[in-house]
Order: structure tokens, then sequence, then C-alpha cells
């Protein structure tokens, strides 16, 4: 897994609650069997003006001017600012490759659903909950400043605007570590090997139709 | 030892290991693997060399991408017949055990797992899929995972887990006449909101709760995702018990009755303490019908489409413009003027027994109306559809108007060729109202097995009590 230390790049809003994983990467190219390449497609819907397909050649379809990441001034962003809910309802771990494969690396917004939440952190994907009335004002300082960066320090756990106001934010400190260094979790857990063994010993005598 | 909840004892009894910062290594008993969110965690096992940990915790089935009609003749998209065909492939690789398309044990795999006696009371049940939260009926501990967790638990038996805050729905009373466990479901989410449970595990209880056979308790849990926890659950008593007894993968004989002495103790203890309560009169309850782009977004059957001039909250307000604009809706339009394309009777939340008997209740001796141009029944599986027709329900059914097919997700989120055509309307019996969900540009209304069917012979939304 890549690292996430710190970040500055372009932020661009995305004015909507409850946008669901439905929405940031729509179920036909859910059909992949890979975990790449799904950059072209998030929010396919929002974004072309004609149906994806799977194998489409997305380099020329129709794009939705109205869309914000179609707008040329948010082009090469890396900071997606969001609303309360994001990435609610399926649990498809394609919607942070998608996000994550278009160039987005953190995403600041009021609240997260549980699931998208945690497969963020096995992307080195960094959500950040912030204040609603925080997450209102840098939604008004991007709209208001083209151009408008925001750097995105997991060292400091803080947010820092391009005038200088900083942000803290909390973030678990296993997932922070684990982020900071890019470490690959299924390692970490084998290290507990023994440790899993002897609980599922002794599940075996309490339980043992478990282990039928 | 002071008191506990269902959820404190089913989360105490898999902790294997603690981190002085709180991340907990917690074992997962039950595996169910679906062809859409594995094939990149086998890929990962492979390029790692790793081996799954128990592969008899694993059960696998294809649900999302397979056909609904003409199975002989297998899947005619490349891409989805690809999928599935890496899910058997990695299965047999693995040593995993697999209901094939063909099997007649094969379907959803929250319909399955619970079939088969692969979830019992007491375990901790993970799927790549949010819908996992429907095998808390049984007095389990059961949530969603994504991709990268998938890997994870194939390869260790655990994940790393910060324990949930505890909600408590209480819904006590008698439900009425017409009224389901799908509508208390929408009640709960309209209460709550779709955020609503975003950071919890909810228990649900109350003499309502208690009063729901195991297919009611499957679809209250199964929808808990959508009120934003990934936990929904249960506590075990008799009818419980009296499901799980006898089925595949249950235990018997003496260790039946070891396994029934442990489960009757997964109940929340007196006076112990949740996080949040929230308390609904079952006497309340009306069919629901969802209106917008969210599950929150639901209203009783009698009542109008919201106006979000009403609406106070900016974000809000601007979330039920851009919803009722997608849905083609006018504010203040009678639920029961809005008039359907299609129908879908199916999915994890609406597609077992009980569920088909409840539509077919109502399609019995009508016919779907002329505007419907589909009325379409999927049965969440095989077993599921067998059991339909020894009731003669297919019949009923066909009878009707509907189309009875074969198992699978279906028009749930439209992953196999069943799915809306941009703008057409349909009462669906799933879970999710979202934009696109059941096609590019459908608009889905979530709806009650019952008023499904209602709405399919009468062709627009009605109350399913007025039909008599």
């Amino acid at each position: 897994m890549e690292k996430f230390v710190k970040l500055t790049g372009i932020a661009v809003p995305l004015d909507r609650p409850n946008v669901d994983t439905d929405a940031i990467i729509p179920k036909q190219f859910l059909k992949s069997i890979k975990r790449s390449g799904f950059g072209p497609n998030l929010f396919d819907e929002w974004r072309y003006l004609d149906v994806g397909e799977p194998g489409k050649d997305n380099s020329n379809r129709p794009l939705n001017p109205d869309f914000v990441l179609n707008q040329p001034r948010y082009a090469g962003a890396s900071v997606l600012l969001a609303r309360e809910n994001f990435g609610c309802g399926s649990s498809r771990e394609h919607a942070p490759w998608a996000l994550e494969d278009y160039g987005f690396r953190a995403i600041i917004a009021p609240s997260f659903a549980d699931i998208f939440y945690n497969n963020c952190f096995k992307n080195g994907m960094l959500p950040i909950v912030l204040d609603a009335a925080i997450v209102d004002q840098l939604f008004r300082e991007t709209g208001n400043n083209e151009g408008y960066k925001l750097t995105v320090d997991l060292a400091a756990k803080q947010v820092v605007t391009p005038s200088g106001q900083a942000f803290p934010f909390e973030v678990d400190e296993f997932r922070r570590h684990c982020l900071l260094n890019g470490l690959d979790d299924i390692g970490l857990t084998l290290q507990h090997s023994d440790k899993i063994k002897a609980y599922e010993e002794r599940r075996r005598q309490a339980e043992p139709w478990l282990f039928n | 030892m002071s008191t506990q909840t269902l959820y404190d004892k089913l989360w105490q009894s898999h902790v294997v290991y603690e981190e002085p910062n709180g991340a907990t290594l917690l074992y997962i008993d039950r595996h169910l693997v679906h062809e859409v969110t594995s094939p990149q965690a086998f890929e990962g096992l492979k390029i790692a060399r790793r081996q799954p940990w128990r592969v008899k915790s694993v059960l696998a089935v294809p649900d999302h991408n397979v056909p609904t009609d003409h199975r002989d003749e297998g899947i005619k998209d490349p891409v989805s017949r690809l999928q599935v065909e890496t899910l058997d492939q990695n299965c047999a690789d693995f040593g995993i055990t697999e209901f094939k398309m063909n099997d007649q044990r094969q379907g959803i795999v929250h319909v399955i797992g619970p079939e088969q006696g692969a979830t019992l009371p007491g375990m901790t049940v993970v799927c790549g899929d949010s819908h996992t939260s429907t095998h808390g009926a049984f007095g389990a501990l059961a949530h969603g995972i994504g991709t990268s967790e998938v890997e994870h638990v194939l390869a260790t038996q655990c994940l790393v887990q910060k324990k949930s805050k505890a909600m408590l729905v209480k819904v006590d009373g008698q439900l009425g006449a017409g009224v389901s466990a799908k509508d208390v479901a929408l009640s709960i989410i309209g209460k709550i909101g779709t955020a609503g449970g975003t950071g919890y595990a909810i228990e649900f209880a109350g003499s309502a709760i208690r009063g729901l056979s195991m297919e009611g308790r499957m679809t209250l849990c199964n929808m808990a995702i959508e009120g934003g926890a990934r936990a929904g659950m249960v506590a075990v008593d008799e009818t419980t018990i009296d499901y799980v007894k006898g089925r595949p993968y249950a235990p018997q004989g003496e260790q039946w009755d070891k396994a029934v002495a442990y489960w009757r103790t997964l109940v929340s203890d007196e006076g112990a303490r949740f996080d949040a309560v929230v308390e609904l009169k079952a006497g309340d309850i009306q069919p629901q019908v969802t209106w917008g782009t969210s599950p929150e977004m639901v209203v009783p059957v009698g009542a109008k489409v919201p106006d979000p001039a009403a609406e106070a909250d900016p974000v809000k307000r601007t979330g039920m413009e851009h919803a009722l604009k997608y849905m083609g809706l006018q504010a203040n339009t009678p639920i029961s003027e809005i008039a359907i394309d299609k129908v879908f009777i199916g999915s994890c939340t609406n597609s077992r027994i009980e569920d088909l008997r409840a539509a077919a209740a109502v399609a019995k001796g009508r016919t779907v109306a002329a505007n419907v141009k589909l009325a379409m029944v999927v049965p969440g599986s095989g077993l599921v559809k067998a059991q339909a027709e020894a009731e003669g329900l297919d019949k009923v059914f066909l009878d009707a108007g509907f189309e009875w097919r074969d198992p699978g997700c279906s028009m749930c989120l439209a992953m196999n060729a069943d799915r809306l055509e941009p703008g057409e309307r349909c009462a669906s019996t799933s879970n999710r109202n979202f934009e696109g969900r059941q096609g590019p540009g459908g608009r889905t209304h979530l709806v009650s097995p019952a008023m499904a069917a209602a709405a399919a012979v009468t062709g627009h939304f009605v109350d399913v009590r007025t039909l008599a």
C-alpha cells in the first residue's frame, strides 16, 4: 500500500449529501476482476451525458459540463470536499479504487459511512472528518478561489488552507500508523498467528459445532 | 459481572487480541463469498502465496451476475461470465465449497447462508457485501466488508476492528394487517435517517420484533445498513432455534443440545446499557413507499410527496430538489397517484418464502395492470423457488401475468440483464432507491412484497389494506 504522509493539492467541492457508492462507481463496472482502471468511470452517471459500459472508450464520451469534476479549474484535483454521509450504501471497495485511480488521495466531509471509511484506509486514501461549519467554509473558499489548494498533513493531523489557517482532525492511531508507513495489515495480523490458533482451540472446545 | 448487551456478548466472545490502542483482532466464524467482491482478494492471496486460514469457514455462491432466465444457455454477457468463472476457478483452486449457478442450493448469498444453517446464533459472519447485516437476525454479529478485508479474513480468519456503539431500536405492540417487516424497516430509517445508525450496531427488540418470523427479522436486519449501521441484530428465542433446527450445516445430537443451551444466553441482559435508544409503536406503522433517492426519503402510502420548500436545512432542501427532479415527481402529489412501469419482487431483503406468500396472496385472482410493462418475481434461492412451486405460488403469479424467474440479485442492482430503462418507474421490494441503482436513469420506489404486488395489479401505488 502507498504511504500517506502529507499532500498539497487542488480541492474540488462535490455539493451533495449522502453520496452513495453506486454513484461513485456504478454497478456495471463492478464486473471487472481487477483492482485498477476504475478512474475514468468515477461518478460515471453524473460525469457523462451517455450511459457508460465496461470496455467503452471513455475518451470520446460526451461530458456533462455542469458536473463539478468536469470544470477545467478543478483539473488534477487530489482532495475531494464532500457533504455528510459520504460513501453510504454498498460495501464495494471499487469506490475508493475509483477515487484513487482518478487521482484523489484525501476526502474531507462532515461524516462518512462506516464501511466506505474503513475501505479508504486499505487503499492509501485518507478520509477526514471536520465539523460541518468548517467544511462549509472550505466549500465557500474553494468555490471563490480558482486554484485553491489544501494541504493535508497526516503526520501533524491537520488540514491547512492557503491562508495558513489550520484545522486539526482526529484519526485512529492504528490506521494512522498503517497509512503513514504504508503497512500491509495482513502481515501485521499474521504476526499474531499463535494467538489466533490458541483462540481457535478454546472455541473448538466450547463450541465444537463451529468447526464441523 | 456487569450487565451486557447482546452486542457486548458477541463482541467479547470473538476477541482474539486487543492492542493497547483499542484496535481489536476479532475472530470470524463464517465467511460468505460472492463473485463481485472476491476476485481481487483471491488474486491478492495468490500473489502473496497465502492459503485460506480455515477453508471450511468459507461458503461461496455466484448471485449478482447470474441470469434469471434461460440458465441452460449460460451467461451471455462475457464480462459477467468471466466474473462467475473466476469465482468457480478460485473456489476450485483453494478447495472452497461453492454452490454453482445450476446447483439447486444456489441463490442470493444472504438467503442461502441462513437457509443452509451456515449462519448460526453466536457467530461472527462477514461477506464482501453491505447486506451481510441480514445474518444478525440469528443473534449473530454480521457485517459487510470491503475486498481488502475479504482477503484479510481469508488469510487470517480475523479482522482488525474497533467496537461500535450500541443502539436499541424498540418496537412494541402489534403490527396491523398488511404491515410487514419491510414497513417497520423503512419507518425506522425514516425516523433515524440514512446516517442515523452510523457508528452503531443496532439491536432490534420489543414485542413487535419478537412477533416477527425469521424471514421478517432478516428483512429488518438487512436494512440496518440503509440506516447507516453496519450490523443489526435480534436476540435469540424459540423462533430462532426452531428455524435453525435440522438445517444442513446446523449441529446435531449432543452438539445441538449444547449449542441451544449456549444460544439461549444470546440476549441483552435486563438493564443493559445502550448508547442510544429509539422507540416506535407498532400500531402507528403504516405501509411505506419511498419517494426519493435515499431510503430515508419515505412516507406512508396515504401521504403526499413532500415539498422541499417546507425544509429549513438548505443542504437537505437541495438534496430533496435533486431527488424530485431525478424521480420525475412534483411536490405534494399523493403517493397513490404515482403510476408505475415495472415491478420487482425479490432481493436479499424480500425474496424468501414468506415474502412470496405475501405477494401471491395479493396477486391471487387479479391481473397485472395494462400499464405495467413487466412484473417479475425472483425467488431468493433454488430451494425457495422449489418450496414456492410446491405451494403453487408460481401458478398464482403466472396466472396474474407476473414472470417467474430463477434466483439471484437480479434487478435489485441490475448487474445482470434485468434492469430499468432510463425514466422507468419501479415498485421494488429491494433495499436501495439510489440514482441508477436499478439501471441508469431508473426510478425506484421501495415497498414491501404485498405493496409491490398491489402496485402491480392496480398500476399505481395503493394501500394494500384497501384491496379486499
